[in-house]
């Protein structure tokens, strides 16, 4: 039996029709969306920064941003200065939070200078000091936001991520993981850098111990957190000259 | 007789026990495995197959007829993969935080074996509102095991449900844990989700014996 829709003409015709018709829909879909889109990214921006400074409405286990109405009031109220270091230059712009930290890795890489954003923050009189990390976890990109004072002691740490397993890698964005960073010191006694490791086995699960250069590791995601330390240490390294300046 | 005709209504009962997705056909499995290791997972992806399976067997039903037999799968997989990024633009410009959510689940979700195996065992021959059932049907039965294995694993993983530490508190020695209880990591590991889908396939076989196969 032949039906007509078995036709090689057929199959090309519809072929044909079925790939405009659903290249079209989701292109004007996914371009009349966009400023939507880009608009949600932004405000996410600027709560994620807040957030690893301190400013968020965290309720007993939950971190929660604070809400997208207020966060461009607030990132204003709270941001006192958007730093750009570029090499040895320390510029200004207000726009700083827009910078997008892998099109600068990949510069990097070209050998162009890369442009390192960092967020000044004032809070019941301390200085906060948020600079964006970025990398990759066991699926997909992860990155983060890092709060420090001016001995590079954090302050409070941000993680998301694209595609980490649920209940294991996506874990580093629970409150229990962030939290852990808080206090951690990122260089050593004599001034030089060690970063953060997120260990297995650490025997310290309560975190009390400050000063190891480790946090407690989650069961089962281990190369997500590998790529938690991996960030930590590549990107917070480049911040390394602008707080030893700042102690001059 | 109300809204479903006895032969309508089975459509919805069956994939629940007797002719189980994960259980019986095992279809799914993959997905079952990734995403059971917290029961909020569990229900979100749960959710999340049953839209796109519902909604995509009566797309796939209304084409039955004008759907070329030589590139039905192909077809078949792209209205799946064109309604799960529809859905996930639509939540990422009007409920971002909803869409930060499932972004992981939309590329789980698009290669759901369930998914293209009722397009073509059951789509491609029935009409929309029975096909719209077994979707339905499916979605769920997939659903309840999901549930049932993200339950175990989150419990006896990380002594929480939904995030709610309901055995005590492990590293302070609350509740459970104050008589020496510890959580089994390995529940949070792939391996573990297969042995629970695997008791459960066996408590359901030994209870209905009809459902073992003869070699």
């Amino acid at each position: 039996m032949s039906k007509r829709t078995d036709s090689n003409g057929y199959t090309m015709v519809f072929a044909v029709i079925m790939v405009l018709v659903v290249g079209s829909l989701l292109a004007f879909l996914a371009s009349s969306l966009k400023p939507a889109i880009k608009e949600n990214e932004r405000i996410e921006k600027q709560q994620n920064i807040l957030y690893a400074m301190g400013v968020n409405e965290n309720d007993n286990s939950n971190a929660n941003f604070v809400s997208t109405k207020v966060a461009g009031d607030e990132f204003k109220k709270y941001i006192t200065k958007q730093l750009v270091l570029a090499g040895d230059k320390v510029t200004q712009s207000e726009d700083a939070y827009l910078i997008d930290i892998k099109k600068q890795k990949a510069n990097a890489k070209a050998g162009k200078v890369r442009k390192l954003p960092l967020f000044v923050g004032q809070k019941d009189g301390k200085t906060f000091y948020v600079a964006p990390i970025y990398g990759k976890g066991l699926w997909d990109a992860i990155w983060g936001y890092v709060s420090m004072d001016e001995n590079m002691v954090v302050q409070g740490a941000y993680f998301d991520h694209k595609g980490e397993t649920p209940g294991l890698g996506a874990n580093i964005k629970q409150r229990y993981f962030m939290d852990d960073f808080i206090g951690e010191h990122l260089l050593n006694e004599s001034g030089v850098f060690q970063g953060i490791t997120v260990a297995k086995g650490n025997n310290d699960p309560k975190n009390e111990d400050k000063t190891d250069y480790e946090v407690d590791a989650i069961a089962g995601a281990t190369i997500t957190g590998d790529g938690v330390s991996a960030m930590i240490k590549k990107d917070l390294a480049l911040y390394v000259p602008y707080f030893k300046n700042l102690k001059k | 007789m109300g809204l479903l005709s006895k032969k309508d209504a089975v459509l919805l009962t069956d994939p629940l026990a007797d002719n189980n997705p994960i259980t019986i056909q095992v279809l799914g499995i993959c997905s079952a495995l990734a995403i059971t290791a917290e029961l909020k997972a569990s229900i979100v992806m749960a959710i999340s197959v049953m839209f796109v399976l519902g909604l995509g067997n009566v797309v796939i039903s209304l084409m039955r007829n004008i759907i070329p037999s030589k590139i039905r799968i192909i077809v078949q997989l792209i209205v799946v993969a064109t309604l799960v990024i529809i859905v996930d633009l639509v939540l990422k410009a009007f409920a971002y935080e909803l869409s930060k959510t499932l972004s992981v689940f939309v590329g789980l979700i698009i290669t759901n074996c369930i998914i293209m195996g009722r397009f073509e065992a059951f789509a491609l021959a029935n009409k929309p509102w029975r096909s719209f059932l077994d979707g339905i049907g499916n979605a769920v039965g997939y659903g309840v095991i999901l549930i049932i294995v993200g339950f175990f694993r989150e419990l006896l993983g990380s002594g929480t449900l939904l995030g709610f530490k309901v055995l005590g508190d492990p590293i302070e020695k609350t509740g459970l844990y104050a008589i020496g209880y510890e959580n089994n990591g390995f529940m949070l590991l792939s391996p573990m989700a297969l042995i629970v889908v695997g008791i459960i396939i066996w408590i359901q076989r030994s209870k209905n014996k009809a459902l073992i196969e003869e070699n």
